[in-house]
């Protein structure tokens, strides 16, 4: 679905935001980005949805190079939410916002209306309807931002930072939601900082640092490599750390696991 | 036992956006001693920002409203007083640091604020290069703010408010999109300042990362404060439990393993408690 061969950017010339990447992402996959910052994993994905081309190597995306088709045409099938809202929310109202697209595409009234009722709806907006979309809390406008790209329905759904203002009961509705659109056989990639929404909600990780991938598995055997971690300046999850002070050999990034694990060391000390 | 001075008191606050209907903050009873180190949470939308905006003034001064009540601050009443004014004793940082970036580079953008303090230029100097590097930045001085990683930015907007030396700090997720390395030395950076006795107050949805550093938790919810004590206390509640806040796995884990009595003697928020917990059982 997305494919990244020998991928390398500059902003400005001698230094390479993106150095030599291979990445292969297939449809359907749930996947983390992260990596300290200025890594250059929110120029990775502006390469996936067309914004920038390679200055060597190349980007194929749903089958098309990605220097051969303009941004219009893939952002279609690339949906991108930006790290700051406000470089994407422009409208009037939340209803505006929201519709943007979807008229843009000349999709028919009744069927935008009908998508923007269900995003109003899903992201907990409805007490906002009418209302322009600076008057909404940091975490309001984090959603609308997504809401509005979800409307279109994307195959390739690309978040950068999604969970940043968001509490814990919003981020398990967004991880639910993730998983929803992960079953519908959608492609969805989320740059994060947040290693505890990771290792909560997603299977497979990809870490940069300096421009470079230095890992690639499943969240379970990654986020337990304290090596690649502190390259990238990240820190494990609590479970990992709560496993490690506690002496739980493998480590593990699940809490009914650990919680299984640690009642049967202490043995009768449970009641 | 030690008395200590208020250094921020709130009466009766109750605060209504010029454009809505519904108020944002109800009735709001809260005091901060000077010295303390605050951490506020709450569900998206309960009303934390704009706790903060009332708190250096830019409520009601600039956004107007339906504002009544009262807000002391080191003894200033915010309403009486100019927002500049303000701003020496109660340094902001905001949710979206990036909107506030204006000057042309790094250096000029952290020098902004003593600069219009007319300090003597040594003092600036001096000042602007402290706080480079306590947030581990000199090397990005003379980039443009507008060609910084979302994080790197966010480090450029603490800068700022730290060469300001302000008695009263008060960060809105000052975090959010920094790397989890960048973010332990930023909170470092705010346990030093609130050694020295810097009082601060912090929103943060990931309590596990700051809880432990906090005198009090202070919850939020539909713009009213809901718990408002010790960490450990606010933690273990079961109103904290219902809300869906943020609660560290290590009070998961314990919660999973303890029976509420015992549970009620030792309260873990962190791994290495944890360990402390369960040292005697796992020999
Ligand atoms: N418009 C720009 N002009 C010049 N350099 C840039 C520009 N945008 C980013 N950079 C630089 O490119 C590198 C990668 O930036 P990028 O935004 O991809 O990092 P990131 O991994 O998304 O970081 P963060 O977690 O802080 O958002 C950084 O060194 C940054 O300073
Ligand atoms: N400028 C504004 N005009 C009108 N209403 C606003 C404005 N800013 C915020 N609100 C509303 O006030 C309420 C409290 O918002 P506030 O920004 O204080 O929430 P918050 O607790 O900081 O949320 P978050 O965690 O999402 O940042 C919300 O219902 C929000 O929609
Ligand atoms: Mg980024
Ligand atoms: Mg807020």
């Amino acid at each position: 679905m997305i494919s990244l061969e020998g991928v390398t950017y500059s902003y400005m010339p001698g230094i390479n935001a993106l150095d030599h990447i291979d990445l292969n992402i297939g449809a359907g996959e749930l996947v983390a980005i992260v990596g300290e910052n200025g890594a250059g994993k929110t120029t990775l994905v502006k390469h996936i949805n067309g914004l920038l081309k390679p200055s060597e190597g190349r980007v194929t995306v749903c089958g098309l190079d990605s220097k051969a088709v303009t941004v219009a045409s893939l952002a279609r099938k690339v949906g991108l939410v930006f790290q700051n809202p406000d470089h994407q929310l422009f409208a009037e109202t939340i209803e505006k916002e929201l519709s943007f697209a979807l008229v843009n595409f000349g999709l028919p009234p009744d069927e935008i209306k009908r998508r923007t009722e269900w995003a109003i709806s899903e992201f907990e907006l409805s007490q906002y309807a009418g209302r322009s979309p600076f008057m909404l809390s940091g975490g309001e406008r984090k959603r609308l931002a997504l809401a509005s790209v979800l409307c279109y329905g994307p195959e390739v759904l690309i978040l950068d930072e999604p969970t940043t203002g968001q509490d814990n009961r919003q981020k398990v509705r967004m991880a639910s939601l993730l998983h929803k659109l992960n079953q519908q056989g959608k492609t969805v990639l989320v740059v994060t900082h947040d290693m505890e929404f990771v290792s909560d909600y997603i299977p497979r990780v990809v870490v940069m640092s300096h421009g470079r991938v230095i890992a690639d598995g499943q969240s379970g055997d990654v986020l337990v490599r304290r090596d690649i971690l502190e390259r990238a300046s990240l820190v494990p999850p609590q479970l990992a750390e709560i496993s490690w002070e506690l002496g739980l050999d493998p480590p593990s990034i699940r809490l009914d696991d650990v919680v299984a694990r640690l009642a049967k060391l202490i043995g009768g000390a449970k009641a | 036992m030690v008395t200590r001075l208020a250094i921020i008191e709130v009466e009766s606050l109750s605060y209504t956006y010029a454009e809505s209907t519904q108020p944002s903050l109800i009735d709001i009873n809260f005091k901060a001693d000077s010295g303390e180190f605050i951490v506020i949470s709450g569900p998206s939308g309960c009303g934390k920002t704009t706790f903060c905006r009332t708190i250096n003034g830019l409520i009601p001064n600039s956004y107007g409203g339906k504002f009544s009540g009262r807000v002391v601050v080191d003894g200033l009443v915010t309403t009486e007083r100019p927002v500049f004014e303000l701003a020496q004793r109660v340094g902001l940082v905001f949710q979206n640091p990036e909107n506030e970036l204006f000057c042309t580079t790094v250096e000029r953008e952290v020098a902004f604020g003593p600069e219009n303090l007319a300090l003597p230029r040594e003092e600036i100097i001096m000042r602007v290069d402290e706080a480079l590097d306590i947030v581990g930045i000199s090397h990005l001085r003379d980039k443009s703010p507008d060609e910084l990683s979302g994080g790197e930015q966010q480090k450029v907007a603490i800068a700022a408010l730290l060469t300001m030396k302000p008695k009263v700090l008060v960060l809105d997720e000052p975090t959010a999109n920094l790397d989890p390395m960048s973010a332990k030395s930023v909170l470092n950076v705010l346990v030093d300042l609130n050694s020295v006795g810097v009082t601060i107050l912090l929103v943060e949805h990931r309590l596990e990362m700051v809880s432990h550093l906090a005198d009090r938790c202070v919850i939020f919810d539909s713009g009213k404060i809901v718990l408002d004590g010790a960490p450990q206390n606010v933690l273990y509640s079961d109103t904290a439990a219902n809300l869906g806040i943020g609660v560290p796995k290590a009070v998961l884990v314990a919660k999973a393993l303890r029976q509420r009595p015992e549970l009620e003697r030792w309260m873990p928020l962190t791994p290495r408690d944890l360990l402390k917990l369960l040292r005697g059982d796992l020999r």
